[in-house]
């Protein structure tokens, strides 16, 4: 279980990061939503593993899981899903605009700012 | 228990809420509301200000729930100072927006405003780790709004780093949450503050991570030499009164780092021995050599002034490195003025941008521009609070510095690098007035036919823009006339971030609801019976932490 869990985590961050290094907006799109999968799973297990284990404090019950993360969780993952929605339509706006989607910095643009953006567009994805 | 504390959040959010949706179309009315609000919020913060100044930590505890369990806002010195220079810094940055007509060029600026506000102040004021990281998630939406708004290609290619860039330190953020949680089993500030301390050096290889990560998170925020790439274009490409509220949001980088590592991770603490003294200084005094190698470098004025901000950055977070009081006192001086400083020179330069027509904000010649003389006048005097020559308050602020870091152990680093940095300031700030301002004047004795390609004042550069931006340099001569008084205050500051007995008292020792026994009755019922504590939420307290976060 444990290594299962560290190794998923792992694994995905490490694609995450991969990825995340690309030139291009939607890999990169991609690489941001594999980490947050990634720092989802490991708050869970930021709780310890435990389980079919109810998340709740009671009378009677003995073995139990930490519900704090779940609840960190449920919020870490509407603000990454809301933040993936917000980055997308910016990278959709900004390929609109200028023709490639790379994601340099705009100072290295600025002196084909007129040229045509194919050149830039079309290298080695 | 009073509710003035969560006025500075719950004000802003509704009001963006109301704005969008009751006064969507009308201008008019949402720069109304906006102005009012924003006010309204200065004397919030006012009040608040007041209210710490002889010492007193207060503290709100949303639902009523007592501090481990439920969130807590805190106000302490420092908290309330950050808070009153935030809506000091809007009321000019909102009127400059008006006044120009930048709300105008785009949809929502407003309600997104009053969402940054909110994000920034609920920062300053939480006493909750996760809910530092909600505040500022919330500021950074409201930020990825500001910073695209009124749209244009390179604007949106430098928001899409923007955005990218922050999202993966949020990412971080979390892990390095979820490390803290792991290592100590609570994200109240105080009680993190508690466990850490008893926590044994030698098992303490995961909490210093977090320390480390928690770092890092803050570091980009304040934009710290290997982390600082998201800045330069952020800030030259944002619009003008955007980039100038952006100079709040290197602060709350330099905020969380000051409140983090003196309360949770205080200098003496064993686990943490290091992060400052070996890593976080190298990396503030390369910061300012970037920053200002930057101000050289820059081939448009937008650019060296974003990277006069690395700099200031660097400088602030060397004095906060030092870590004694009077580093401590120096840095936050330091944060006052180049806060209000950098937010001057974005207006400035926008007023410059929007006069000299094709040009830009270039170091190319072109024609001189309409009403140069009052534009440069002011420019020369925000450059020379920017780059820390007397007599104005940059000044004053790197003198605190110098004498703060006599302590430290890179003494002779930190004097050279600051000085050395400072000059190379001058010498950048200085080319971009000459070609500015000098340059147009010596093109103009040439004759110069077509005048219709000189630039006029265009529509809506009124008064109101410059006033704003007077206003800003009004505030730097204060602070440094009184530079006296506010040091004597930011000194108390330091001092309460020094000795957080008090803190961590009254935040883990207040009454709320408490999680009981077996039947979940709240006992400790808070002694002036605010409205919040219901008895059917008290009968489901096993639930207590899920709800409040």
């Amino acid at each position: 279980m444990e290594l299962l869990v560290a190794s998923a985590i792992g694994v995905l961050t490490a694609a995450g990061v991969y990825l995340i290094l690309r030139l291009r907006t939607f890999p990169v799109i991609i690489g941001t939503s594999l980490v947050s999968y990634a720092v989802n799973v490991f708050l869970f297990a930021s709780g310890r593993l435990a389980l079919n284990a109810p998340p709740i404090l009671r009378d009677g019950v003995e073995v139990y899981t930490d519900p704090l993360p779940q609840a960190l969780v449920l919020t870490a993952i509407v603000i990454s899903f809301g933040m993936t929605a917000v980055v997308v339509m910016i990278a959709v706006g900004s390929y609109l605009s200028a023709g490639d989607d790379l994601v340099n910095d705009p100072d290295t643009l600025a002196g084909t700012k007129n040229a045509e953006p194919s050149q830039r567009g079309g290298g080695k994805a | 228990m009073t509710h003035w504390l969560i006025l500075p959040i719950v004000l802003p959010a509704m009001l963006a809420a109301f704005m969008v949706l009751a006064a969507r179309y009308h201008l008019l009315i949402q720069r109304v509301l906006s102005v009012a609000g924003t006010l309204a919020l200065l004397m919030l913060a006012v009040g608040l200000f007041w209210q710490a100044s002889d010492g007193t930590v207060s503290l709100y505890q949303l639902g009523n729930w007592a501090a481990p369990f439920g969130i807590v806002l805190v106000a302490d010195r420092l908290s309330t100072l950050m808070v009153l220079l935030t809506c000091v810094l809007a009321v000019p940055v909102l009127l400059y927006a008006i006044g120009s007509g930048w709300d105008n060029r785009g949809r929502h600026f407003h309600p997104l405003f009053q969402f940054q506000l909110m994000g920034i102040l609920g920062a300053f004021l939480t006493g909750d780790a996760f809910n530092l990281f909600v505040f500022f998630e919330v500021l950074l939406i409201a930020s990825y709004g500001l910073m695209i708004h009124a749209g244009g290609q390179r604007r949106l290619r430098a928001g899409t780093q923007y955005v990218l860039y922050n999202l993966l330190g949020s990412t971080l953020f979390l892990f390095a949450l979820g490390t803290i949680y792991a290592e100590t089993g609570t994200l109240n500030m105080a009680d993190l503050a508690m466990r850490v301390a008893t926590l044994d050096a030698a098992d303490g290889a995961g909490i210093r991570v977090a320390a480390v990560l928690l770092l890092l998170v803050f570091a980009v925020k304040a934009a710290i030499l290997p982390l600082h790439f998201w800045l330069p274009a952020s800030y030259a490409e944002a619009p003008a009164p955007v980039a100038a509220l952006f100079a709040i949001m290197t602060k709350v980088g330099a905020y969380c780092i000051i409140r983090f590592y003196t309360l949770v991770f205080p200098p003496d603490l064993e686990i943490t021995q290091g992060l400052f003294d070996v890593w976080l200084m190298p990396a503030a005094l390369l910061t300012v050599a970037l920053g200002m190698a930057g101000v050289l470098g820059a081939k448009r004025t937008d650019r060296m002034v974003a990277f006069s901000v690395i700099g200031s950055m660097g400088m602030l977070l060397a004095a906060v490195s030092v870590f004694t009081p009077a580093g401590i006192s120096a840095a936050l001086y330091y944060a006052i003025h180049s806060t209000f400083a950098a937010a001057a020179l974005f207006m400035l330069i926008d007023v410059i941008r929007s006069r000299r027509g094709a040009a830009e904000v270039s170091f190319v010649d072109a024609p001189p521009m309409t009403g140069g003389a009052l534009v440069a006048g002011m420019f020369f005097v925000a450059a020379i609070a920017m780059t820390g020559l007397p007599p104005l308050s940059g000044f004053v602020g790197k003198l605190l510095i110098l004498d703060a870091a006599r302590s430290a152990d890179l003494m002779w680093w930190v004097w050279a690098t600051i000085l050395v940095g400072s000059l190379i300031a001058v010498v950048g700030f200085s080319r971009a007035g000459s070609q500015i301002f000098w340059n147009a004047h010596q093109r103009a004795e040439t004759p110069v036919e077509d005048d219709a390609a000189a630039p006029v004042v265009p529509e809506g550069q009124g008064v109101l823009p410059m006033v704003s931006v007077g206003g800003l340099l009004a505030l730097l001569v204060a602070l440094t006339v009184a530079a006296g008084p506010v040091t004597r205050v930011l000194e108390a500051t330091s001092a309460q971030l020094f000795n957080p007995e008090r803190y961590l008292s009254v935040v883990l020792t207040t009454p709320g609801k408490e999680i009981s026994d077996d039947h979940g009755e709240d006992t400790h019922g808070d002694a002036d019976g605010s409205g919040y504590a219901t008895d059917d939420q008290g009968a489901d307290a096993a639930a207590a932490p899920e709800k409040d976060h």
